[in-house]
């Protein structure tokens, strides 16, 4: 296997996972809709974590920060968090079934969103509605499809 | 166990240093960039070549809507598009009867009062744009117009539909501009009751069809049906601006200030096209600008203290005279919430308002 393989994955699914992100969807979905982006971040750092890592996390947030959030840098730190918990604990995470995965998922997003939180908060442009926690529900739900997906857009390049 | 890529289990010990070494480099550097972002100026700069960067994918993002759309249109029938054109065409000539009397009794207004100049400033450049069909943020009130810098726009410009305020832009790239919308929680629009001319300020509740009004007293004149128009105060919108209708009044005896609820008149949620507009600042209704702490008025003959030097009007109005801002509020990272500022100054431009 080729190191040039994973990262030409990770770019389309980064690709992929910012144009869901954008895309226009109606008021309700738009309020449950997973931070895609985050979950890419997340499965790359555990299974991949040579490949991208931090780094990969880091650029996906400055990535993010061009397109919305208050500060610059802020979804940069975030997901950078998120990526290094992916890969520090990536070999224990990989081993859990995938339910139990979830529950993990869910914990470092809730981690993640926090960070955001946290930021908001500190640069003066505070969102307090309990609606932005819901993301890190619906992408734990979604972690096992997600998963089997971003594992099959590996696997075809192989 | 959800077929995770196998082989790449190798150690991590690599070039780059270790992942909680990385990590560190990489948490200095974002809270670094936030800073910038935060205290100085010069990343408008990043901003800018980062709405250019954007704006393809954001297009490229929203076009299959557009084409959707667009098929819609081509494919309308032939009955609907007259009957679009009539109602059009019905409605253009009411416009322009209300038009011709609007210009028969500003004129026989100004000949009245005989000051021509106090006029309320009207428009004086119109540019339409196309809302992006994008998601900025869920939570956040915030759509993407297709103008930018190369068309003239400005940040802090007031943005409207046909019937109302919309907003005003933020983040302005070269072909594209963030508008903040005047339902999002941060921002702030000075605002006056149409029956009363009770000045207050309408607060963004979070969601797309209603507005806040904060600091009203229990006390105060406001109805239900109570049309609420822009004030002018802030400077980035033209006073006399259609923007709510209050909707809820509730007044308890044990609170200070009254909960009131406005809708706005403009369609946040269903507009695909806005008004960008820019009016005239010279006359003596529009607001102050400031300009390196010295306040510039509109009309120069009407505002004998503009021309005095900064010592002298100290002087003559020690109390009244407004503290010059460190920053110019749009400047200091587009805090729109911060544009009833420039209020302050108002006093020492009507000497009779004097508390004596």
């Amino acid at each position: 296997m080729s190191s040039s393989n994973p990262r030409i994955a990770m770019l389309k699914t980064v690709v992929g996972a910012l144009v869901l992100t954008l895309l226009p969807l109606p008021s309700w979905l738009e309020i449950i809709r997973p931070g895609f982006l985050a979950l890419t971040v997340l499965y790359w750092s555990i299974a991949a974590p040579r490949a991208g890592g931090i780094t990969l996390g880091f650029i996906c947030g400055l990535l993010l920060d061009a397109f919305e959030g208050p500060v610059l840098g802020e979804h940069a730190l975030a997901l950078a968090l998120l990526a290094y918990l992916g890969v520090r604990e990536h070999q224990r995470i990989r081993s859990k079934p995938i339910f139990q995965q979830s529950l993990i998922v869910f914990a470092a997003l809730v981690i993640y969103e926090f960070v955001l939180f946290a930021i908001d908060g500190w640069s003066g442009h505070a969102l307090t509605t309990p609606l932005r926690w819901v993301p890190t529900f619906t992408g734990a739900l979604i972690w096992p499809a997600a998963a089997a997906i971003l594992a099959r857009s590996y696997h075809a390049q192989t | 166990v959800a077929g995770f890529a196998t082989g790449a289990g190798r150690p991590l010990q690599g070039r780059g240093g270790s992942p909680g070494f990385r990590f560190a480099l990489y948490f200095i550097v974002s809270i670094a960039i936030m800073i910038l972002d935060q205290r100085f100026d010069w990343l408008e700069r990043a901003h800018y070549v980062m709405q250019a960067a954007t704006y393809p994918i954001e297009r490229a993002v929203s076009s299959p809507v557009a084409a959707w759309r667009w098929t819609q249109k081509s494919f309308a029938t032939r009955d609907s598009l007259e009957a679009e054109n009539q109602r059009l065409r019905n409605q253009l000539r009411e416009l322009e009867v209300r038009s011709m009397r609007y210009d028969a009794l500003a004129q026989e207004n100004a000949a009245l009062i005989g000051l021509r100049n106090s006029l309320p400033p009207v428009a004086r450049r119109w540019l339409a744009a196309e809302i992006v069909n994008i998601e900025l943020d869920s939570l956040r009130q915030r759509v993407l117009i297709d103008r930018g810098s190369s068309n003239g726009v400005v940040a802090g410009q007031a943005v409207l539909d046909d019937r109302g305020v919309v907003g005003q832009t933020m983040h302005v790239g070269p072909w594209s501009a963030e508008v903040i919308l005047i339902t999002d929680p941060e921002h702030a629009l000075p605002v006056q009751i149409e029956r009363t001319g009770l000045r207050t300020i309408a607060v963004g509740a979070g969601d797309s069809t209603s507005l806040a009004l904060p600091y009203l007293p229990a006390n105060a004149d406001v109805h239900v049906g109570d049309v609420l128009v822009t004030s002018g105060l802030g400077g980035v919108f033209p006073p006399g601006y259609p923007v709510a209708k209050v909707t809820e009044v509730h007044k308890d005896a044990v609170q200070p200030l009254a909960h009131v609820r406005a809708a706005p008149f403009a369609h946040l949620d269903t507009d695909s096209e806005v008004m960008l507009i820019w009016f005239r600042h010279d006359t003596p209704a529009a607001p102050l600008k400031e300009k390196r702490g010295e306040l510039i008025s509109g009309n120069r003959e009407i505002q004998p203290l503009s021309v005095v030097s900064k010592a002298r009007a100290a002087r003559r109005s020690p109390p009244e005279s407004p503290k010059p801002v460190r920053k110019a509020p749009q400047a200091a990272g587009a805090r729109p919430a911060a544009q009833h500022k420039p209020a302050s100054p108002e006093p020492s431009k009507k000497p009779a308002q004097a508390p004596t």
